[in-house]
């Protein structure tokens, strides 16, 4: 930790030097004080707020979208042979396009707007989920759900007592690549289809007018986002669920 | 339960017998036929003119656009320029990353040095750094390759840095008691026992790469560059010619990844008994 913290401090007193030697001009290269001022004030007035709230609701919007409609098309991708010999070429097929790759044509489709970055996170959030599900729920011991049969369980407790917690450790990667994808994906949907609103404008805009500082200051607050969503939302979950049926082991240290 | 394998195995020799011509075209067909049906449903949609002709285009004037598009030659161009700045991209993060993996992994100075900054830089999405770059570097291939390069670093520093902390102790310390020179070491024992990990990373920086790349070409305003093509294909309403470059997108994608990395990992670590 200490280590650590010696590191960033000699990497930021170098950045310092450089920024403050002229040798590239302030405007490209702002000091760190200069940063910290610009992402205090902003968020102080409520604009940065505002724009990560708009972000926000676009991820979270597409993120549940994906959640209703792949986690249960997985499920029943694993359960029944139709759908799986249906649904996997096409996901297979349409897993390698990068989901930035389709934001012009849904501007055209759907016009400017949220809808696009909502149904952007929506394509890039669905495949990790889908095939997570898929794959977790195949996973799940044959053992138990003879041993839960054997026992009387009828459908429904099947569900949900086994075949969901047992497939969680998969659901919870899923749920995780299929964050940090929508979390890519939602900033460049705000860049390429000019939002008005939303962190990736912010960051873009910015450009125009080389207001380096407002850029930096935006990447710090989209980084803590992440790593937020990723330490506390889903380690969280993690917790709550799978670590404490003692499904996996918690990580040493 | 004991019969179980022995009636899949009977049913498996039956297969490979002289049924095995006829599972291989059912296999194509059941592969195919979803595509038939979607393409089928997209077909009769474009046609009932629920939509306007030119935003949503009947599959054979895709089709027709993309034979028009290849015989020119426009869109080979493209994606020539897309996989040459992913190529070039990919292999400066490939050195850099690799470089800077083993260096963490072998010597705790180095770790201590680049993991903070690793760990800081490597939550931010990359297509955030998008506008930085451009600033910083112009409009154009420097800031992509080098973006690019950027982006699909961080997934290769971690995996190759995680690979050679992974190799076993006994088999370094057993090289060495056979009397090998650090550099016997690093080719016979640290290379190849971090090589599935490394190859993980690879296999997800490229794929990193590649999600990036398409999106940073429609902001750099690179003069080629099919994610370029697309977006520029945008202002002229030209559907068809965007859905195309989706289709030639996805097929190098998926080339990328079935033809490139598992021939790699056939080739290594597979034959090395590293990995089934």
């Amino acid at each position: 930790m200490r280590r650590a913290a010696i590191t960033l401090l000699v990497a930021a007193a170098a950045y310092e030097a450089t920024a403050r030697s002229g040798a590239f001009p302030p405007a490209l290269l702002p000091t760190l004080p200069t940063v910290a001022h610009t992402l205090v004030v902003n968020i102080l007035d409520g604009t940065l707020v505002i724009h990560a709230l708009r972000t926000l609701y676009r991820v979270l919007f597409g993120f549940a979208l994906a959640i209703v409609t792949a986690l249960p098309l997985g499920f029943l991708m694993a359960r029944y042979r139709p759908v799986e010999n249906f649904v996997l070429p096409l996901a297979s097929a349409l897993m390698p396009i990068p989901s930035l790759a389709w934001v012009p044509v849904f501007i055209l489709w759907f016009g400017l707007g949220d809808t696009v970055s909502i149904l952007i996170v929506f394509y890039a959030a669905s495949f990790p989920m889908l095939l997570n599900t898929w794959s977790g729920v195949r996973a799940v011991n044959p053992l138990w759900l003879r041993a839960a049969g054997a026992m009387g369980a009828d459908e429904a407790a099947l569900f949900w007592k086994v075949m969901i917690p047992g497939a969680f450790p998969f659901i919870i990667t899923g749920l995780r690549q299929a964050f940090l994808r929508c979390w890519i994906a939602v900033v460049g949907a705000e860049m390429i289809a000019a939002s008005d609103w939303g962190l990736g404008w912010v960051i873009f805009d910015a450009k125009e007018f080389l207001n380096a500082d407002l850029m930096l200051a935006s990447l710090a607050v989209i980084g803590a986002i992440g790593f937020v969503f990723e330490r506390l939302v889903f380690g969280s979950l993690e917790r709550a669920t799978v670590l404490r049926w003692g499904m996996v082991r918690a990580a040493k240290g | 339960m004991q019969d179980a394998p022995a009636l899949s195995a009977q049913a498996a020799l039956e297969l490979s017998g002289e049924s095995h011509r006829e599972a291989r075209w059912r296999v194509i067909a059941r592969t195919a036929y979803p595509f038939v049906v979607v393409g089928a449903v997209w077909e009769l949609v474009a046609r009932m003119g629920m939509f306007p002709a030119r935003l949503f285009p009947p599959l054979e004037q895709i089709a027709e656009t993309f034979v028009r598009l290849t015989a020119q030659g426009i869109l080979p161009h493209h994606a020539l320029d897309t996989i040459l700045r992913l190529a070039a991209g990919f292999g400066l993060a490939m050195l850099a990353g690799v470089a800077i993996g083993l260096a963490m992994g072998r010597s705790r100075r180095a770790e201590d040095v680049f993991l903070p900054l690793v760990s800081i830089g490597a939550p931010i999405p990359g297509i955030a750094y998008a506008p930085l770059f451009l600033m910083w570097f112009g409009l154009g291939n420097v800031s992509t390759v080098l973006l690019v390069a950027f982006v699909s670093a961080f997934p290769i520093i971690f995996n190759t840095w995680t690979g050679v902390k992974a190799v076993r102790e006994i088999w370094v310390r057993s090289a060495q008691a056979m009397g090998a020179d650090d550099r016997r070491l690093f080719r016979h024992v640290i290379i190849p026992g971090a090589l599935p990990f490394v190859l993980t990373g690879l296999r997800l920086g490229l794929a990193q790469a590649w999600r990036i790349l398409v999106g940073v070409e429609m902001l750099a305003a690179v003069p080629w560059g099919l994610g370029w093509l697309i977006f520029g294909a945008r202002e002229f309403l030209n559907t068809d010619v965007m859905l195309a470059g989706v289709a030639v997108i996805g097929i190098i994608g998926l080339a990328l990844e079935k033809l490139v990395f598992q021939r790699v990992e056939d080739f290594t670590v597979v034959r090395w008994g590293m990995m089934t």
